[in-house]
């Protein structure tokens, strides 16, 4: 027998746990809460917790079918009786419940979907069906501690709303809601929470600074050279929610991107020093214009195809962004033929329904997606020529699902084509003035 | 040659290995109806890891990697065993969700840096993780 690397080995820590936790773990919760707990336990294990942590939400992304296994797991915790312990979000599912004419692909499959999404709100989970949960009332505050699924929520939650939690992901985010508990570890601690990598930006042009493009380009960019690292960002000095949602999403798809600073802006970034613990960074990254105008490059796929459709709202749109895309269709329709989805929660919809906006934007040729998302979903028709987004993360993921060319660009740029019905490119935006 | 390592999650397993030489996230990776390989930017694109001991220094990507590696085992398609060189929370749990549902027990064991490099250039191998969170031994048996 060798035992030669014994020691490069880090020895299994264990969770120390209170009685109340030591109960669950026991049965004493029932079946649900035990096999919930039994499998958060051996995860805090697995990233060295020293403890569980109380949590006072979460946000579930387990509900989205992948196949027999979702139902088999969801089955065995509403049969164990299972409930949730704390306010819980329900991340998108695989179909829209509320436009169900939209939903395509395999019937079974959509059947399946249907279900699981049933049997997560019998969880008592509460059926928002969305992947921006922090457009919702009562989000998490600052410093408190939540589990949350979907990496974009993961991103924007603790960087903008300052609030703690790791990367959670199917069946561990909902056994953090049955437990009400997560483990204490990396990001729910001071430690974790600071940045290491310090990229600072050029002069950005004001038209630039403005878009939804620059935040898109730079969060791809970071993605790529930050990998699971939290990064401080130096030389923005306005932002509003959905350009840090924008920036977030893409640098959680082009790397493991669960929290950034941003000096000034973020709630946990007054200063440099401050974001990096009164820290060297261990790397400091000068980024260009000429790198963002790369970066951005980098998510157009599309080679000169025609444009085929437009989709926005990855993450889902918020009410905000509905009021820019209004603004930017100025009466216009979308040209004949050409299909504009914008996918958003079933909440902001019913926002639309109130201000009377839906008519709108059906009359100009939107077609509004909830409940679910165009990248993942079979929900857009046949599509002849390349899709246009202003979303990185469909840009990054859209090519690979769907099969389909991508063509990246500004809300405007999006809105300007679909209008024309051919890729119009906003020539100002990228010039350094 | 025995080594020992961190067991990740409890089972037993002996059979021939299939090394990749690159890290693989099986959402998007691996078709979970025939254990293949699908990613086309990955080097072993075709290769199966149905009954085979994957060996592998690390996942990769996406949290939906978990739903895919229990859709395997739940098919009968997953790998007997999964040797690893860094411990991956994310292929643990699928395989701790395939045991908690389906009772198939598919060890996923850690090893440090020497022992991993003997596994991955070993042909067959045996694996005994006798709980979970205790020690695995891993013997090179060709």
């Amino acid at each position: 027998m060798e035992h030669g690397d014994r020691g490069e080995i880090a020895r299994m820590p264990t969770v120390s746990l209170t009685s109340d936790e030591r109960a669950i773990l026991a049965g004493e919760g029932g079946v649900a809460t035990q096999i919930a707990a039994r499998l958060l336990v051996r995860m805090a294990e697995l990233m060295g917790a020293p403890r569980l942590v109380p949590i006072v939400g979460a946000h579930v992304d387990g509900c989205l079918y992948h196949g027999p296994v979702s139902i088999d797991f969801a089955k065995r915790l509403v049969d164990g009786d299972g409930s949730v312990r704390v306010d819980t979000t329900l991340n998108v599912g695989a179909v829209d419940l509320l436009h169900p004419e939209l939903n395509r692909g395999d019937p079974e499959r959509r059947t399946a979907g249907r279900e699981l999404m049933r049997l997560y709100s019998a969880l008592g989970c509460r059926p928002t069906w969305t992947c921006a949960p922090y457009q919702l009332a009562n989000r998490p505050m600052l410093g408190e501690q939540i589990a949350w699924a979907e990496s974009n929520a993961i991103v924007f939650a603790n960087s903008v709303l300052g609030a703690r939690t790791e990367r959670y992901g199917d069946f561990i985010d909902i056994a953090a809601a049955l437990t009400g508990r997560a483990p204490y570890a990396g990001l729910h601690s001071d430690e974790g929470r600071l940045a290491t990598l310090h990229f600072r930006l050029d002069r950005i042009p004001a038209r630039l600074a403005a878009s939804d493009v620059l935040f898109a380009a730079l969060g791809h960019l970071i993605g790529r050279r930050a990998g699971r690292n939290v990064p401080v960002i130096e030389g923005i000095t306005q932002a509003t929610e959905d350009q840090l949602k924008a920036l977030g999403a893409a640098a959680a798809s082009s790397g493991s991107v669960a929290m950034f600073h941003m000096v000034g802006i973020t709630p946990e970034a007054p200063s440099l020093a401050i974001a990096c613990g009164h820290r060297a960074p261990t790397q400091v990254i000068p980024v260009s214009l000429t790198d963002l105008a790369q970066a951005a490059a980098e998510l157009t796929s599309a080679g000169n195809e025609s444009l085929g459709a437009v989709s926005v709202g990855t993450p889902h749109f918020s009410l905000a962004e509905f009021e820019q895309l209004r603004a930017l269709l100025a009466g216009r329709r979308v040209t004949n033929g050409m299909a504009f989805y914008a996918s958003t929660g079933r909440a902001v919809q019913e926002e639309l329904r109130t201000r009377g906006w839906l008519d709108d934007l059906a009359a100009a040729g939107v077609t509004i997606v909830t409940d679910t998302c165009t990248y993942l979903a079979p929900i857009m028709a046949p599509i002849a020529g390349a899709v246009m987004t202003n979303s990185a993360k469909w840009a990054w993921y859209g090519p690979n699902n769907l099969g389909l060319q991508v063509i990246f660009g500004s809300l405007e740029e999006c809105v300007e084509s679909a209008v024309r019905g051919e890729r119009w490119r906003d020539a100002e935006l990228w010039r350094d003035v | 040659m025995t080594f020992e390592g961190e067991a990740l999650t409890f089972g037993q397993a002996r059979a021939k290995t299939l090394v990749l030489d690159e890290p693989i996230s099986f959402w998007g990776g691996v078709d979970e109806n025939t254990g293949r390989v699908i990613d086309t930017h990955h080097p072993q694109l075709g290769a199966s890891v149905a009954g085979i001991i994957l060996v592998l220094r690390c996942g990769r990507g996406s949290s939906s990697s978990s739903s895919v590696l229990a859709e395997c085992l739940r098919n009968g398609v997953g790998p007997a065993a999964i040797v690893l060189a860094e411990p991956d929370p994310i292929l643990a749990l699928g395989a701790l969700v395939a045991a908690e549902l389906y009772g198939v027990a598919m060890p996923v064991v850690v090893l440090g840096a020497a022992a991993y490099a003997a596994c991955a250039a070993a042909g067959v191998l045996a694996v005994e993780a006798r709980a979970v969170g205790v020690l695995a031994v891993v013997q090179v048996l060709g």
